[in-house]
């Protein structure tokens, strides 16, 4: 047992404050516009321009000039701005939104994330991702617990040090994965602890498969 | 062909000086191999594509292209890629295009990838006369190797230079014949930096008017920086990724989520 995308985006709907500016990025993440608390004000944030996101339109509205960050066409709302990409990027540096959800590929246990490139791949680029954990004052991931590998086998992404490229370093707060969700003190030397765990998954099950070195504190 | 009279290069009149016939006649005399081009748009959103024809149909080579990204196959950049014009990209994300990665993995094209906060600031740096600045941005990553770092108030940073390009390429939703511009929800993007980054910019507009129908107060590009205008017909805008829900979708704030792109 294990959780879905879907209950992994509902745990990280949790972490949303009413108020709160948010940037979602692709993936899971965008699943958690969802799982916004009724009542709760979040503006979404889209790197290219725009704040106050509003769902996709109906077929036939689609407009060329309103897309979002993943070139989706997207709608505005009645709280919606426009700006230029370097406005949308001194919010996202200057520390003015309060959240960034973004998948990854490796974690490590004092907060480095890798999600930009594999070595011998086609790199494709960071996008605003390296912006978005430098700038962002809290960062979650979610993603799959483990890597499955073609041959079958899985490999480890929360570990004791990235070995892939870093999108940036000491910027991860938070990681949901299927398997659980674990705290990052990612500025100080407290190092990761495990605090829930999905449901139906034990500790063990966790223990197998984690490389990184962590402590238990189960709410 | 700036010294050139009105009438050999397309412009209709004194009061119009900027105003140019069409993209050929806006980039006579200005384009060369081996310059530096800035090319707004975000995807297909707010890309100049009727002056990137035009470079194309020049035949320059050689180019360096400053641009978010790289177009798709036979769309914006995705032309001058085809044709092999382009020498360099400076991109953030280079997304689905068949022929840059040919042309990538075949060495035959130079990349160098910038996190795209950082490129919309070395371009508005260059754009305001300020040839470097420090950014906490990539720092201990690939990104800062080789690059100076310094600590500010206890936090890390690395050093990234301004960027100023031979012409930019601009495309805006309104201009007026003076070079005043508004663009139009997103497709604003990278194109007010742009405007500003460049010897010589010159704007593609939608709709072309008269000074005083745009309210001064919501212009986003003042006329100083823009050299030369266009007129261009909409025509029907390329979607990169089409996305819809059903008119009887109860979720309405379903998947409008972003990306990191």
């Amino acid at each position: 047992m294990a959780w879905t995308r879907e209950q992994m985006a509902a745990r990280a709907a949790k972490e949303l404050e009413d108020g709160f500016y948010v940037n979602l990025g692709i993936g899971i993440p965008t699943l958690v516009s969802n799982y916004i608390p009724e009542g709760m004000s979040v503006q979404l944030q889209s790197e290219n321009g725009m704040l106050g996101m509003g769902p996709f339109p109906y077929e036939g509205e689609e407009d060329p000039d309103l897309i979002n960050a993943g070139k989706q066409t997207i709608t505005a709302l009645p709280t919606t701005s426009y700006f230029s990409s370097s406005d949308s990027f001194g919010m996202i540096r200057g520390g003015h939104i309060n959240l960034s959800i973004l998948g990854a590929m490796q974690v490590a246990q004092n907060g480095d994330l890798a999600n930009w490139m594999i070595p011998g791949k086609m790199v494709k680029g960071m996008g605003g991702a390296m912006d978005l954990v430098a700038g962002v004052k809290r960062v979650v991931v979610v993603m799959e617990h483990v890597a499955k590998n073609k041959d079958g086998t899985e490999s480890a992404k929360l570990l004791k040090e990235c070995d892939l490229p870093l999108t940036g370093t000491h910027v991860v707060d938070l990681v949901i994965t299927d398997l659980g969700v674990f705290t990052i003190d990612k500025k100080g030397d407290g190092g990761m602890t495990l605090i829930e765990l999905a449901d139906g998954v034990s500790e063990e099950d966790i223990r197998a498969k984690t490389e990184g070195d962590y402590t238990v504190a189960l709410k | 062909m700036l010294n050139g009279s009105a009438e050999a290069d397309g412009r209709k009149d004194g009061s119009m000086r900027k105003v140019f016939k069409g993209p050929t006649e806006a980039l006579a005399g200005l384009l060369r191999d081996d310059m530096m081009i800035m090319c707004g748009g975000f995807g297909l959103c707010g890309i100049p594509d009727e002056l990137i024809d035009a470079v194309q149909a020049s035949g320059v080579k050689g180019l360096t292209i400053v641009s978010n990204n790289a177009g798709i196959d036979g769309v914006g950049l995705g032309k001058l890629l085809e044709t092999r014009q382009v020498a360099k990209m400076i991109s953030s994300y280079v997304g689905e295009n068949k022929e840059f990665a040919r042309q990538y993995l075949g060495g035959e094209l130079e990349i160098e990838f910038n996190p795209q906060g950082t490129l919309a600031e070395r371009i508005r740096a260059g754009g305001a006369g300020i040839p470097a600045f420090f950014t906490k941005t990539g720092f201990g990553t690939k990104v800062a190797e080789g690059k100076e770092t310094r600590q500010f108030d206890g936090e890390d940073y690395v050093m990234e230079r301004g960027l100023f390009a031979d012409i930019a390429l601009v495309h805006a939703h309104t201009g007026d014949t003076e070079g005043n511009l508004r663009y139009r929800m997103t497709a604003r993007n990278f194109n007010p930096m742009m405007a500003t980054a460049a010897k010589v910019t010159i704007a593609q507009v939608e709709n072309l008017v008269q000074p005083g129908e745009i309210d001064p107060d919501t212009i986003h590009t003042p006329g100083i920086f823009v050299k030369r205008i266009i007129a261009v017909n909409t025509g029907e805008k390329r979607i990169e990724q089409r996305t819809t829900r059903k008119r009887n979708d109860a979720t309405p704030a379903a998947a409008a989520g972003g990306g990191t792109h």
